[in-house]
């Protein structure tokens, strides 16, 4: 058995005679006595270090990791600098809680404003928070922050990832919330239909840039068609492609959210990620979860706080807009080093090459397999194509140790990042060449 | 502490300032900014809101501490202090210049204590 | 100390990191492309760690020294427990990979949810939710559709005691229900008379945490969940002080219907600075079929992913915070079945210990046993030194020692909570309690040396009330 227990069988008398209790099990005298020590027979006795570890390897072993990843749908394998996990990694940071006494936290606070600052950046936004569990959740939280007492309803583009559709929609139904989607054009959010359903009780209408397909919607004109009825623009955005593209806040957004992963953080089987969230000054205090100010001490020295507190659960109690307590700091922490290590230029460059080999990608499939893609409009670095037999495509590059595009309806959705070289395109499409 | 004798004062620490028999000033006392300490943050209520006597229709905010207002009358909320949401600070630097809402329509009056009244339920001299 | 400079006043323009290679295809270009550039730092590596090196030297961890942070089980955080979960047949998985290619995965899903069920007393798990709070409104999303499954829409009130933690109520509210507060007992325990007249044909159920949040063991915990049921309701369990407890008592023996686990709790995963965390979320059979799906399970030819049947969706992309896990999962492998109950008997031994030693120079809220925590009041200590609860607590950073948590429960006046867990050596917690008690004497002898604390921390005592009023909540170029 491994314990981390560092009392030994002395110290624990003495502890137990200051006390004055004959045992450690008198100390659970309150506890009704059928219920203590119960058998725990479906969990097995421990296992020393080296047995856990052999144990866990031997899963992680189980597992296939492909040498190229050409599938994202919310998940992306960018490259990840080294001086990304040697900085964050630290285990200073690792193993602190929540910042409550700032004056031996202001590494982490510090850390957090300027992650606030990047995401600000990142947006054309004046105030971002500290972090949401991830993209999906930052995109389920957003209708509280727009709903008032005459408007509820939701509107959320039919081409938002199907996840985080199904995550909104989870939250919509706990909050007794009307949420329905925007049909599609050509895999776009349809502005017509969504100049239909719009109304006078609509709060929100949520828009993802690019869409689940890659696609690039006209968020401008959206945002414009939003506003027009009074409603607020959510806008849910891919930070790397926030290097290329208009703000959110160029296009009108009154609330941006994203998943943050791409910044750095590992794919992971789907977790721990990242949610950001930002808005203009004016629904600053919309904003849920932790927010870290500016501030001074008594010598005017410059520091960092948890602050606007009054908008949280531990001081509102029910009348809190979110539950919200512990974030994603520590995976905030981490895409504030990438940022930091990339630059402007690195991001730019790595959207660039995304984007790029992604059309590269997409050029080939058609020219040398014929498969179309499914939509016509501008892309950013997924899209889908046609495809005869997904199965047989898939199979086929999983042979070579590539994991393939996702299965959607029409076809396969592709992601292409700048891990992936132009010679590894290649072999994809000639792995498929065989077999079509 | 102040407690101008031209106005009235709720239990709960609001003070009331008639402008005519159905319309009235309402705000907090400097009893309760002082129990606040600094208000960061203020809750308003709109104009065409109903509020009751006795019962929330804002409240403020210290660092550490949300705090509900209640109403010390029945009415209409006519106007707001906007500036409030600027300036949260003008409930403590001038509780009696910083009122919260102006209602009109009052039908009903939470119970209300005169200066002296007030200052003896809350301990003061 | 010198201002410690932010990253952006760090490097100048030109200077930074060659990470990618040129682009080795055709260049793209949209037609409508951003003008201006992110503002993003522009440092060289050395730089950059330098940076981050120096901000982490601003921040006390776990490693640092003794973390008794009430509420927060801020217990040693095991390396083994990080090793294997920066193992790359986990970090490299794409979520969506195809099931065969993550069977090692999927059954580390089933394993840890198979565990604690085993802990709890749930007949099933999902390991979606990413924290504590996220659980909580998982759970009462469980009970939410419970009661709708019956046609039932009467029952939209949950029941929360006075000394439960903020999250409590507002979880309640963002499902749907309204929050009936009931005040504690003066023992800090949930007073049974007002707890029935509280309960009736409106509830839809009751949130606990068992021990509660004074660290005190409810000992009518079998009346409270049977109170609940009778009157047609579901009991919550908040498993936030699980520590005290696991192995030892399983909240679904307790009566509870369905619980959340705060993984970077009680199962040692670290907190990050304020996450990631995991919320694994455990209910009762009749409830199962209404969890977040998807759930790992184990299926003829092997382990796959499962919707129950009448899931109330998804509360999260993916699968859960996975990698926080793993770290989770090698933690329970390493303690086992006699590892966790010797660690909860641990953890409240060491919290009794220290409660003894103390109890002669500070008022308990609560006399008598506790569990894993306690709960002092400074009330009568503030009235005769004018010291509060926040001077002793800043008085104790100047001595490389986490305060307990401050002003919690509100129930409490000048409340410090303290939690010491079973991972700290019997010498830390006599070095902790000698250093209360100096400061105990140091306050009646010089108090202002503690109004003024700490004087050895990079900064003093911030201006909170600055930081709320001026809202400086991001750097801006100077002009």
């Amino acid at each position: 058995m491994g314990s981390y227990v560092p009392i030994t069988e002395k110290e624990r008398a003495e502890m137990l005679a200051r006390i004055g209790v004959p045992s450690a099990e008198a100390l659970y005298a309150d506890v009704p006595a059928g219920l203590l020590f119960p058998p725990l027979s479906g969990l097995p006795e421990g296992l020393s270090e080296m047995e856990a570890w052999e144990r866990v390897s031997a899963l992680a072993e189980k597992n296939r990791v492909y040498r190229t990843v050409l599938r994202g749908a919310g998940s992306y394998r960018h490259y990840i600098p080294a001086a990304v996990k040697a900085a964050a990694g630290r285990e200073e940071f690792v193993t602190a809680y929540t910042p409550y006494q700032p004056e031996i936290s202001q590494g982490l606070l510090q850390g957090m404003f300027e992650f606030q600052t990047m995401i600000c950046e990142l947006t054309g936004m004046d105030v971002a928070n500290a972090s949401h569990y991830d993209g999906a959740t930052a995109a389920a939280e957003t209708p509280a922050m727009c709903r008032d007492r005459r408007r509820r309803r939701v509107l959320v583009s039919g081409a938002a990832d199907p996840q985080v559709l199904e995550t909104m929609r989870t939250y919509a139904w706990g909050s007794d919330t009307p949420l329905e989607t925007v049909p599609l054009k050509d895999g776009r959010t349809d502005p017509e239909a969504l100049s239909r359903m719009l109304n006078g009780e609509t709060a929100m209408v949520y828009l993802q840039q690019p869409n689940y397909f890659g696609l690039i919607e006209d968020a401008a004109a959206i945002g414009a068609i939003v506003h027009a009825t009074g409603a607020k623009f959510v806008m849910g955005v891919n930070p790397i492609a926030c290097a290329l593209l208009p703000t959110p806040a160029l296009c009108g957004a009154d609330v941006a959210v994203g998943e943050g992963q791409p910044l750095g953080l590992e794919t992971a089987f789907g977790g721990p990620y990242l949610g950001f969230m930002a808005v203009p000054k004016r629904l600053t205090r919309q904003l849920p979860g932790r927010i870290v100010g500016q501030t001074c001490d008594a010598e005017g020295r410059r520091g960092y706080v948890l602050t606007l507190s009054g908008r949280e659960q531990h001081i509102r109690r029910e009348k809190a807009s979110s539950n919200i307590c512990s974030n994603q700091a520590h995976c905030a922490l981490t895409a504030a080093v990438y940022l930091s290590a990339m630059g402007s230029e690195g991001l730019r460059r790595a959207a660039r090459n995304s984007m790029s080999k992604a059309h590269y990608l997409a050029a080939q499939l058609e020219e040398k397999l014929g498969w179309k893609r499914v939509h016509g409009s501008e892309f950013f670095h997924e899209f889908v194509t046609e495809c005869p037999d997904t199965a047989r495509a898939l199979g086929a590059l999983e042979a070579a140790g590539i994991l393939g595009g996702l299965p959607v309806e029409g076809g396969l959705l592709w992601c292409v990042t700048e891990l992936v070289s132009k010679e590894c395109l290649d072999e994809a499409v000639a792995c498929l060449r065989e077999v079509f | 502490m102040i407690f101008p004798e031209e106005l009235r004062y709720s239990r709960d620490d609001e003070w009331v300032k008639m402008l005519d028999e159905t319309t009235a000033l309402v705000g907090i006392t400097d009893y309760a900014q002082h129990q606040l300490s600094d208000v960061v943050y203020v809750t308003l209520p709109e104009a065409g809101d109903e509020v009751t006597a006795d019962e929330a229709f804002g409240d403020v905010e210290s660092v550490k501490a949300v705090s509900d207002v209640l109403s010390p009358v029945t009415g209409t909320v006519a106007e707001v202090n906007e500036a409030l949401l600027d300036a949260p600070e003008l409930l403590n630097e001038d509780p009696y210049g910083a009122w919260i809402m102006k209602v009109e329509n009052i039908t009903g009056f939470a119970e209300l204590l005169d200066a002296e009244a007030y200052k003896s339920l809350i301990g003061e001299e | 100390m010198e201002d410690l400079k932010l990253i952006f006043e760090r490097g100048e323009e030109g200077q930074g990191l060659t990470l990618l290679p040129p682009c080795d295809v055709e260049e793209h270009f949209l037609p409508e492309e951003r003008k201006e550039e992110p503002r993003l730092p522009h440092v060289s590596e050395n730089e950059l760690m330098r940076h981050y090196t120096a901000l982490s030297g601003r921040v006390h961890g776990v490693n640092h020294g003794f973390y008794p942070l009430g509420s927060c089980t801020m217990k040693y955080n095991p390396k083994v427990d990080e090793a294997t979960a920066a193992l790359p047949g986990f970090t490299r998985l794409h979520p969506l990979q195809p099931q065969e290619s993550t069977q090692g995965a999927l059954e580390a899903v089933f394993l840890c949810q198979s565990m604690l069920g085993e802990i709890t007393g749930m007949d099933a798990v999902s390991m979606q939710p990413a924290a504590g709070a996220h659980g909580e409104l998982t759970g009462l999303l469980l009970i939410k559709a419970y009661h709708e499954s019956r046609g039932n829409r009467a029952r939209t009130k949950i029941i929360v005691p006075d000394s439960a933690h903020g999250t409590n109520p507002a979880s309640a509210v963002m499902a749907g229900f309204s929050v009936v507060n009931i005040p504690s007992g003066p023992d800090g325990c949930v007073d049974l008379e007002v707890l029935r007249a509280a309960a009736g044909p409106d509830t839809a159920g009751l949130m606990l945490t068992n021990p509660n949040t004074v660290g005190i063991f409810d000992k009518n915990i079998r009346e409270i969940t049977d109170t609940i049921h009778a009157a047609g309701g579901l009991c919550y369990y908040d498993g936030a002080n699980l520590n005290a407890v696991m192995g030892v008592v399983r909240p679904g023996d307790m009566g509870f219907d369905c619980i959340h686990l705060n993984l970077h709790k009680t199962f040692a995963a670290p907190h990050g600075g304020g996450g990631p965390g995991a919320g694994a979320v455990g209910c009762k059979a009749f409830l199962a079929d209404f969890l977040p799906g998807p759930v790992a399970a184990c299926g003829d030819a092997g382990f796959v992913w499962d919707t129950p049947k009448r899931s109330i969706g998804r509360v999260k992309a993916f699968w859960g915070n996975f990698d926080v896990m793993i770290k989770s999962l090698t933690y329970l492998l390493t303690l086992g079945r006699s590892g966790v109950r010797e660690g909860a008997i641990h953890a409240v031994l060491a919290a009794n210990y220290m409660k003894a030693c103390l109890q002669d120079d500070f008022d308990m809220a609560y006399p008598g046993l506790c569990m894993h925590e306690f709960v002092m009041t400074l009330e009568r200590f503030k009235e005769e030194t004018g010291v509060s609860a926040l001077d002793l607590a800043k008085g104790m950073l100047d001595h490389g020692v986490h305060p307990p948590t401050m002003y919690f429960p509100a129930i409490v006046h000048e409340a410090l909570m303290v939690e010491p867990c079973e991972t700290e050596t019997k010498e830390t917690l006599d070095a902790a309690v000698a250093l209360y008690r100096s400061l105990g004497e140091a306050a009646r002898r010089d108090p202002e040396s503690l109004h003024t604390a700490p004087h050895k921390t990079p900064v003093g005592r911030l201006d909170e009330v600055k930081a709320a009023r001026d809202q400086i909540l991001r750097w801006t170029p100077q002009a």
